[in-house]
């Protein structure tokens, strides 16, 4: 049995999950560098949500080891997941007044990360006045604002439409390029050319398994150049991608695919 | 104002219907006196209701903030471990189907014979306890999931959780609990009050008693009347009250 490894932003070792009633997820090795990102795809229910939340600390696993470098996450869900009774302050402020932090403090900080992700006008702002692409943000803002070392993103634009998405996925990576040291980002998708374009490596969960299936290395370098989304290396990538995730789905699902 | 004129010219147009009716059916005022009767035993006998509906308002108050400490509290309790849940809401549950005429003697044993006023209030906020206490419980348990596990991930206290998530996120539920339990408060001390039988309460219902047992119709009418605004004042002020947090809250 592999071990969690030590100096990783996370490292998951021989980690199987059961729940009552269904197959075992794992085992599952991997480790996730400081400052890399890397996509986690695969088919729904093949754990992908659940290695998010083993990493946060939110689950634990009945066997094997999940080590993180510090305790210092940060955590996007699908939904931005923001208090409907507090203004966009008040909800990014939230992380770093439960962890002690003085107010005012917290209050100064939390206007910066907001300023960061482009709604330093929207300090007041209550989350039913926000787009869906807006309310994503200050989840961001909030996730970033305790500056950690590494950041867990569920699906956290499949809600949106491509063109919000797609600027939200230029913002991240600037924001990430922005801060040093680098945090590491694990972000769990659906849609393969969003995990090339974003990540570093995609690793592909096998739904029957429940382990990881592949490990691809995304070319070129981050963040992305202009119209990168057109080069003949991006698209093999993607297309490379897309059938190791075919390979990986339940077989019903493949057969109704084909 | 354009909301209320349709159910304020459908109470007109019933009360002319009424009056008229009476009239021209030459209807015993002691069987149904017409609108104008129940009128002038309002005016006639405004200062002993006006102290009456005080008499029946102040005891059901003091049952809603009885229900509200009680049954509150309680839930907050109980929400803090799910064994303590589970266990008490079966009894809340009996409590709340328990036709409250039926334990109404009981209370007024323990209450004291002399104390009718106690029985009444206690049996009021028996009748109010459940919608509070399922409001609140219920209220505490609706934070969304992924903020709660977003107060985990950031190691937050239960006092930080309790404060900061689960009661903002209960307020909506926890003033619709107290709508519904203020209209029925009035009801538990209507019937408290019917139950005791005694005057030395004083309210709309011996009132309401007392002028059956004399057969004035109108003078039956008018405490009815009496009770009718209250309910509904009692609701709108809730209902503003539920509206205010609704628009602060999201």
């Amino acid at each position: 049995m592999a071990e969690a490894e030590a100096g990783a932003a996370a490292s998951l070792g021989g980690v199987v999950v059961r729940y009552p009633g269904r197959a075992p997820l794992g085992p599952i090795d991997l480790t996730i560098a400081p400052g890399e990102i890397v996509a986690v795809v695969g088919a729904s229910g093949a754990g992908k949500s659940t290695v998010l939340r083993l990493m946060a600390g939110l689950e634990s696993p009945s066997e094997g080891a999940v080590v993180t470098a510090s305790g210092r996450i940060g955590f996007v869900f699908q939904s931005a997941t923001l208090m409907p009774w507090a203004d966009a302050l008040a909800n990014v402020a939230l992380p770093l007044e439960l962890a002690g932090m003085a107010r005012s403090e917290a209050r100064v900080r939390a206007a910066e990360a907001l300023t960061a992700v482009g709604l330093g006008d929207r300090l007041e702002a209550r989350p039913r006045q926000l787009s869906g692409g807006m309310a994503m943000r200050v989840a961001l803002a909030r996730a970033l604002a305790t500056e950690p070392d590494l950041l867990l993103l569920d699906e956290p634009f499949a809600a949106l439409d491509s063109v919000t998405r797609r600027r939200l996925i230029e913002d991240l990576h600037r924001l990430w390029a922005a801060r040093a040291p680098r945090p590491a980002i694990v972000f769990v998708t659906h849609d393969v050319e969003e995990a090339v374009y974003l990540a570093d490596r995609a690793l592909v969960f096998d739904a029957t398994t429940g382990r990881v299936a592949a490990g691809l290395r995304s070319p070129g370098a981050l963040p992305r150049p202009a119209g990168w989304r057109v080069d003949a290396g991006y698209r093999a990538a993607v297309e490379t991608l897309a059938a190791a995730l075919a390979k990986a789905m339940p077989p019903l699902l493949t057969e109704a695919g084909a | 104002m354009t909301r209320l004129l349709p159910p304020l010219l459908l109470s007109a147009v019933l009360l002319i219907g009424w009056e008229f009716a009476c009239r021209l059916l030459h209807v015993p005022p002691w069987f149904l006196p017409p609108p104008s009767a129940v009128a002038t035993a309002l005016i006639e006998r405004a200062p002993l209701l006006a102290a009456s509906a005080g008499a029946t308002f102040w005891m059901a108050l003091q049952a809603l903030a009885l229900a509200t400490l009680l049954g509150g509290g309680l839930a907050l309790a109980v929400s803090l471990s799910r064994p303590a849940e589970q266990a008490v809401r079966p009894l809340a549950v009996a409590l709340q189907v328990t036709p409250v005429v039926a334990i109404a003697p009981l209370v007024m044993i323990w209450a004291g014979l002399d104390h009718a006023d106690r029985a009444v209030v206690a049996l009021a906020a028996t009748v109010a306890f459940f919608p509070l206490f399922s409001g609140v419980l219920t209220g505490l348990k609706s934070a969304d999931p992924d903020l709660e596990r977003l107060f985990d991930l950031y190691s937050a206290s239960p006092v930080q959780r309790l404060v900061r998530l689960r009661l903002p996120a209960a307020l909506p539920f926890v003033l619709e609990g107290l709508r519904v339990a203020a209209g029925l408060a009035v009801i538990g001390a209507v019937v408290a009050e019917f139950v005791s039988g005694s005057g030395s309460t004083q309210g709309l219902a011996w009132r309401l008693l007392e002028a059956g047992n004399r057969l004035r119709t109108a003078d039956m009418l008018a405490a009815l009347a009496c009770l009718m605004v209250m309910g509904l004042l009692l609701n709108a002020v809730v209902g503003l009250l539920e509206r205010a947090a609704r628009r602060r809250l999201s």
